[in-house]
């Protein structure tokens, strides 16, 4: 990828050892199996794909949360690995999906807001509360909620909680896994309006998980599209929605639900099965589902191939052409 | 409207529920009818009432709330008087429900045989082999490969899609005439999700099955609906066909609903979406006029007072001291 980017993986894999019965020996399940993506400051990264698809174990990783089983992450070109936790969190902090179970239910809203400022130290108790109410009105939560619990907030309050918490610490890059899914969608607008005029005024670079790819159009720069532990499509989001390349990719935009009423429920041709992360089917790991499988598909994993309008992985776009052919 | 093919007929359901804060006001006032081989969508946020509401249809409530209604008919039957037991005799039977969690709405304890043969067994006394034969033939439907084999299986070694397919196969099991899905597809992933509602459309039009569909996904109601009913508060703020509710919404709470939901090549990337501001009022207590006026951008001192209810040629309904062309009654 091009530039200097803020946030890099490369050759990033994550396996499990998951039980695979009473009796049976335990098995790997690979959740990411070699993935590369970059983020440029600035920018805003969006992973779609599945449940089951490592979206959330990628994101783990990007944080420091987990260590990678082989590959490295890389912020501003430094392994983050000799980054140490407490530089790194200075640096990068998370949003996640469910403001219930993210806060702790018996600390003051101001308290968890504060908690980053009290790990490192930063000024004296008086100002780190002065600081995490500053903060809380910044996104929307006026003074009178700072000694309330989470118990006592809305759905879309406690994700504002979660989202003020993140950037106390001024991180460059906030690494949001579904920061919306759990909220009505009249919040769920509140909280993409606020995340959008945030990374504007604080000149943030997300990287930013969801299933909803409406939602992903509207507030990605790029979008990564992910497959059973890998990236199967990367391309700027403008491009990807208006010309997916992947059957994969195609398949997933089909599936988009728009409030049209003269449309009705689309066929995505996908058939039910999402294949089984323990025993990934050989050669393209897509090929069982995809309406376009060639020989080819079934026995040889296309690799991330590069041209001039993204990265896909799929035996249509063999990798020498620049431009792959239209579906 | 009650026409000859009309399955459901709901008018003026209230259900109360007690809390510790008093009595709150869960469902107002709610009407409406469902015929044979329609879809009616209830739409609303979270606390709008219509999980609530599909419950009070099914007899379902929790000790703690009291339904009350001018009339319940299923199939000209007055359900408002009808015995427990007679209840029982029509739920999973002529009349079933959908879930949106299948994991907590299957028994883990029991295979998926079990769980569908059942209430086939209770409700039609079949012999366990014809009970078994209609749960392949059921499966075999909603499109899961080596049914036979499935029947052995247990919820947890099924997958989400799966699970939520059983569910379906399981209301159809005693040939309903009335289907209450409630979010049938949220907890899905999207390729699943159109495969689910496909799959729901496809046999509710081939059985003639009247179905209640309850979401909060605008998307999915644009798809599936032929009616739509919004709700708010307790209420049904706006209904109407699924055309014109979308083309011309008149309920301000309907139209800023539209607003706040990113569309691709509709709405701009990156832009402001809009939203709705303040939040949900308390449905505890002696309730009085629009409950939407606090949210509301055009609020006038009427709000406070007796809303009217306007109507369309078109059929719409909508709550609204405005009319259709904006003016204030």
């Amino acid at each position: 990828m091009t530039g200097n980017p803020l946030l890099a993986a490369t050759a990033l894999q994550r396996s499990f050892s998951v039980k695979a019965g009473l009796f049976q020996p335990r098995q790997t399940l690979h959740a990411v199996n070699g993935v590369d993506i970059a983020v440029n400051r600035g920018d805003v990264l969006g992973i779609v794909g599945e449940s089951g698809c490592g979206k959330s174990t990628l994101a783990r990783m990007l944080l420091g949360l987990i260590p990678p089983s082989a590959g490295t992450v890389f912020i501003d070109g430094q392994d983050i690995s000799t980054v140490g936790r407490l530089a790194l969190a200075r640096r990068v902090q998370p949003v996640f999906q469910d403001p219930y179970s993210s806060l702790n239910p018996r600390r003051s809203v101001a308290a968890i807001v504060a908690f980053p400022l009290d790990v490192h130290g930063i000024g004296t108790k008086a100002e780190r509360r002065r600081r995490a109410i500053e903060m809380l009105e910044r996104v929307g939560l006026p003074p009178r909620y700072a000694d309330s619990t989470p118990g006592q907030l809305s759905g879309g309050q406690r994700q504002r909680v979660g989202i003020a918490r993140a950037l106390v610490m001024n991180p460059e890059i906030v690494v949001c896994d579904e920061p919306t899914s759990a909220l009505d969608v009249s919040v769920q607008a509140q909280i993409l309006n606020l995340l959008l005029e945030l990374r504007q005024e604080f000149n943030l670079t997300y990287v930013f998980i969801s299933h909803n790819l409406a939602v992903v159009e509207h507030i990605a720069t790029h979008v990564a599209v992910m497959y059973l532990g890998r990236v199967v499509e990367f391309a700027e989001t403008a491009t990807l929605f208006r010309q997916p390349r992947h059957p994969y990719t195609q398949a997933l935009l089909a599936s988009v639900l728009t409030p049209d009423t003269s449309l009705g429920l689309p066929e995505t041709g996908l058939g039910l099965s999402f294949p089984d992360p323990i025993h990934p089917p050989p050669g393209c790991p897509f090929h069982p589902r995809c309406p376009r499988r060639m020989a080819i598909c079934e026995t040889e994993r296309p690799p991330l191939a590069r041209d001039a309008v993204g990265e896909v992985a799929c035996h249509l776009y063999p990798a020498s052409a620049t431009q792959g052919p239209t579906p | 409207m009650s026409g000859t093919g009309t399955v459901l007929e709901v008018e003026g359901l209230d259900v109360d529920i007690r809390t510790d804060a008093g009595m709150l006001h869960a469902v107002r006032d709610v009407s409406f009818n469902v015929a044979r081989g329609e879809t009616l969508c209830l739409v609303g946020e979270s606390g709008c009432g219509k999980s609530i509401t599909s419950l009070a249809l099914m007899g379902l409530l929790p000790r703690t709330a009291t339904r009350r209604t001018r009339a319940l008919r299923f199939l000209g039957e007055d359900l408002s008087r009808a015995s427990s037991k007679r209840i029982n005799d029509l739920r999973g039977n002529r009349m079933a429900m959908i879930f949106q969690e299948p994991m907590t709405a299957l028994n883990p304890a029991y295979t998926i045989g079990e769980q569908l043969m059942e209430h086939h067994r209770h409700h039609r006394q079949s012999s366990s082999q014809q009970a078994q034969d209609r749960a392949v033939e059921l499966l075999e439907k909603v499109g899961i490969a080596s049914a036979a084999q499935r029947l052995g299986q247990y919820p947890h070694q099924l997958s989400g899609g799966l699970r939520q397919r059983v569910m379906i196969a399981m209301a159809l099991m005693c040939e309903p005439q009335l289907l209450i899905a409630d979010e049938p597809s949220t907890a899905l992933d999207v390729t699943i999700q159109a495969q689910i509602l496909r799959l729901l459309a496809d046999l509710q039009a081939e059985l003639g099955i009247a179905m209640v569909l309850i979401t909060h996904d605008l998307g999915v109601v644009a798809r599936i609906a032929d009616r739509v009913a919004v709700m708010y508060a307790g209420q049904v703020v706006e209904a109407g066909p699924v055309q014109e509710i979308f083309a011309t919404p008149h309920h301000p709470y309907t139209r800023g609903l539209m607003s706040c939901i990113p569309v691709p090549g509709r709405t701009e990337p990156g832009g402001k979406l809009g939203t709705i501001p303040g939040v949900v009022p308390s449905l505890v207590g002696e309730l009085q006029g629009c409950s939407f006026r606090d949210r509301c951008l055009l609020v006038q001192p009427q709000c406070a007072l007796a809303i009217p209810v306007h109507q369309s040629a078109a059929g719409q309904q909508w709550r609204c001291i405005f009319d259709a062309t904006g003016v204030a009654a």
